[in-house]
């Protein structure tokens, strides 16, 4: 509904420390200054990361939003596509998952091909 | 004087946040790489470093979002992202306010730059400097084109940004080095993160190495988006740098498609006249 504003808090919360504690002293009357719906303050709470993806929040600044949650790399990535899963296809904005090997698989493709050359 | 250096190079935050994940040699070799470009940068005995980049909302956001901004402060506090994440130290680096002004004063005759007195540097030009001026002796002029949130500006405006940084730079007495960072193809921090279309990083490449300008802006973003991802956008910087080598051709000194770190990891140099 409102990912503006969604995306708005996390850049906040992202950048400046004193909005980070200002919103772990008084989470609901920081959320209400944002115009969000239920479902979005829910995931930003939580934080839903699987779900803030799905709702369209930039990569940029979810993969920070995940690492100040202390959400290890390979967990980040294992919550957005949880959150493919149980929410379906990104519904905004530019970061849609389009398909992809794994970099595993990747991996063991680019070395055969350097093993070929 | 006439600028001493123009380069371009890979920020990805994997390349320092996941190193000992990629294939050690491969790491090794960039790296090395990397260490080659801050040399390389240093023989020209530049007075300070242009680094033109594609920020991920340290400092801008869609609530006031320019196409193009400079720094304009005598310092620089970054990177922003945490550091067991990122793995790079918090610091300060030095800036030159009045070189700053001098610039933007002089780009602002063809292109409407945004400056800006505070400037947060995270991973897009932190990743570069930690390689390339590890001991942050070098005075910094950040700049930044909007990669991120659409709209953005037309291939044609970031290479008429870098030509105005080019005439900038040729004005100022001082000895001015210019690089743009940014990704080629790539779908950062998302579930495809590691996805790289080599092939058209080459494509690429080519056109920039052999300074084409009709080439290289004949991308839309349609097409980038759909054959190099969101990441793909950031290729303004590395146009922007080429349009700054004013007609020199350029040389790709290390590329290799590294999936954990999300990108060709690419160090290339224009022949610019030091």
């Amino acid at each position: 509904m409102s990912l503006y504003q969604v995306q708005k808090l996390i850049y906040e919360l992202n950048r400046d420390p004193r909005a980070r504690e200002l919103f772990s002293a008084g989470r609901d009357a920081v959320l209400a200054e944002y115009q969000l719906t239920d479902e979005e303050k829910g995931a930003l709470t939580k934080p839903d990361i699987g779900l803030l993806y799905v709702l369209g929040v930039n990569g940029q600044l979810l993969m920070h939003f995940a690492a100040l949650h202390k959400i290890e790399w390979p967990d980040y990535l294992e919550r957005m596509r949880q959150g493919l899963k149980d929410h379906g296809q990104v519904r905004e904005g530019v970061y849609a998952a389009t398909g992809y090997e794994g970099v595993e698989a990747h991996d063991a493709r680019l070395k055969q091909e350097r093993e070929k050359r | 004087m006439p600028l001493v250096y123009c380069g371009a190079c890979s920020h990805a935050p994997g390349i320092t946040a996941r190193a000992e994940r990629a294939d050690t040699q491969t790491r090794q070799a960039l790296e090395g790489a990397f260490r080659r470009m801050g040399d390389e940068i240093r023989a020209t005995k530049p007075d300070a470093l242009v680094v033109i980049a594609a920020e991920h909302f340290a400092n801008f956001f869609m609530n006031n979002m320019p196409a193009f901004a400079m720094g304009m402060a005598d310092s620089y506090e970054g990177p922003i992202e945490d550091e067991a994440f990122l793995r790079i130290k918090h610091t300060t680096v030095p800036g030159n306010k009045a070189l700053s002004k001098r610039l933007i004063e002089k780009v602002m005759q063809t292109v409407d730059v945004a400056y800006a007195e505070e400037w947060k540097f995270d991973h897009g030009i932190s990743v570069p400097l930690h390689f390339l001026t590890p001991d942050y002796d070098l005075p910094i002029i950040p700049a930044n084109i909007n990669c991120q949130g659409p709209p953005l500006a037309p291939l044609a405006r970031a290479w008429a940004f870098g030509e105005a940084l080019r005439t900038a730079a040729d004005s100022v007495p001082e000895r001015i080095a210019l690089i743009g960072t940014g990704g080629i193809s790539h779908w950062p921090a998302t579930p495809d993160s590691g996805k790289i279309n080599a092939d058209w990083d080459q494509e690429f490449l080519r056109r920039w190495s052999a300074n084409d300008r009709e080439a290289l802006l004949s991308y839309t973003d349609a097409e980038t988006y759909r054959d190099a991802g969101q990441g793909g956008f950031e290729i303004r910087t590395f146009i922007a740098a080429a349009a700054a080598a004013k007609g020199a051709k350029g040389t790709v000194q290390f590329c290799e498609p590294v999936p954990i770190f999300a990108v060709s990891c690419t160090i290339a140099r224009m022949a610019v006249a030091a």
